[in-house]
Parts: C-alpha cells; structure tokens; sequence
C-alpha cells in the first residue's frame, strides 16, 4: 500500500496517517470498560467494608485481581486515546502539543504500571 | 489537479463554521460537553484517587488508614459522591454515542431524548449506587 503516490498515502491511512486504529481502540476499551467497570463498582457497594483488610483479601483472589488488572489496561488506554483528542482539539502550537502529548504517554503508561504492580503485590503477596 | 502545496489551517480573513455562539442552545450540546468534561475528570481526577487507593492497599494498614479516613470523611464522601455522577454521565453518554456509532438515533427527536435520557439515567444511578452504600454500610 503506498508506493509514492498522493493516493496510495491516504489508502486505509488517511489525513491522521494511523487509519482507524485510534477510532476502534476507543470503542473496543469502551465496551471493555462498560463491563469491568460495572463489576468493579458492584463489587465495591458489595464488599463488607472497604477498610484494608477486606480490600486485600478481595485483592487476594484471582476472580478480583485478574479482572482488576484488565480493568486498569483497559481504562488507563481508554482515557489516554480520550485525553490525546482533547490535547489535539485545544493546544494549536505544535510544542505545546507535542509535550502534553508526551506528559499524557509518560503519565498514563506509569499510572498503569503503578496500578498493575499494586494488584500484583497485593495478589502475590504472603 | 491540487497544487502540492498542503491547505493552510484557516486565518482571520477566512470563514468559519458556525459554533457554540451561533446555534440554539439544545441538550445535545450539554451532553456532548459533559461527555468531555466527566472523561477528563475521570482521567485526571478519578484516575489518580483509584491510585492512591491502590497503592495505599500495597503499601500496609497505616497508608491505608490515611487513605481511608479521608475518603470517608465529609469532604471523601463529597467527591465519592460527584465522581459517581461523573462516572455515569460519561457512561450513559459513552453508551449514546455507540449506539449513534451504528448510524442509530442521529435523527433530531431521537438524539434529544437520548441526550436528556443520559442526564436523568446518571442522576438515577448515582442516587441508587449511594442508597445501597448507606442502607448497606451505613456511611
């Protein structure tokens, strides 16, 4: 695909030069997100209490920390598509853009890692 | 042929299309700001509060123990309570927008009603979410 011409660029690529990968990455964490998060705020209204240790023995088991760790994947790439239209809508001077693009990447990508590494600990954990 | 040039983004001198001053003020144009607005709440706020809950639950009980009398405290309860509403606004409406994604309820009756349908679905689940924590917790 692409071989040069003003044609074969825009082919399956278009004016973004990613396609429609953006659009269905959106839509595909977004139904994910409709069922993790609806079990996670059930979840939490049915806990007995949310002091520490009824959290950790929730976190201790695979039924929670699995759907917990798919929840944080899909939610943390969610918002990082949502916010980078956001950032691409309202900040027209191409550094501006470009660092809050990378603020939104670095913050999104260490938020998910710390959040996975807390399940973990917690899941793995004596 | 287009000349090899690329279009310039529009400057003064060029029209623009009509915005948010020109057209009546309809739900729709709420609903689709609230869309982006409880995203980026969600995103900035929410996200780093789910944070702090987490890391304080891997850290031990005393980081907890901070964790947990602020968010049960008046002003935890507050923003639990606001982050709830969000979290079903951007819902309700992230629902709306993929149904309308299928080429569904576009028309102007159809995409009105869901809009307003949007608000009252967020008001009304937030307001059962925290009536099964109180008759239930007693918070």
């Amino acid at each position: 695909m692409g071989t040069g011409t003003e044609i074969g660029r825009v082919r399956g690529l278009g004016a973004s030069k990613s396609g429609v990968g953006h659009w269905w990455l959106q839509r595909v964490t977004a139904v994910a997100n409709i069922a993790l998060l609806l079990w996670f705020v059930i979840s939490l209204v049915r806990m007995p209490g949310l002091d520490y240790a009824s959290v950790v023995l929730w976190l201790r088991q695979p039924v929670a920390a699995i759907p917990m760790l798919l929840l944080i994947v899909s939610v943390f790439y969610h918002f990082r598509l949502g916010v980078q239209v956001f950032i691409e809508d309202y900040l027209h001077n191409e550094g501006t853009k470009l660092l809050a693009l990378l603020a939104l990447n670095f913050y999104a990508l260490g938020g998910a890692a710390a959040a996975v590494f807390a399940v973990l600990k917690i899941a793995l954990g004596a | 042929m287009a000349s090899a040039t690329r279009p310039r983004a529009p400057g003064p001198s060029r029209p623009l299309s009509p915005h948010l001053s020109i057209w009546r003020w309809r739900v729709n144009m709420t609903v689709s700001i609230l869309h982006r607005a409880t995203g980026n709440a969600m995103a900035f706020g929410a996200v780093v509060l789910f944070l702090w809950w987490l890391i304080a639950a891997a850290t031990g009980p005393a980081a907890y123990a901070t964790f947990y009398s602020v968010a049960t405290g008046w002003f935890g309860i507050l923003v639990g309570v606001g982050l709830t509403w969000v979290f079903f606004q951007h819902l309700m409406s992230g629902i709306r927008h993929l149904v309308m994604d299928t080429g569904a309820a576009l028309e102007i009756h159809a995409s009105q009603t869901f809009a307003a349908l949007t608000i009252v679905g967020s008001v009304v689940l937030t307001a059962l979410t925290w009536a099964a924590i109180y008759f239930t917790k007693g918070i």
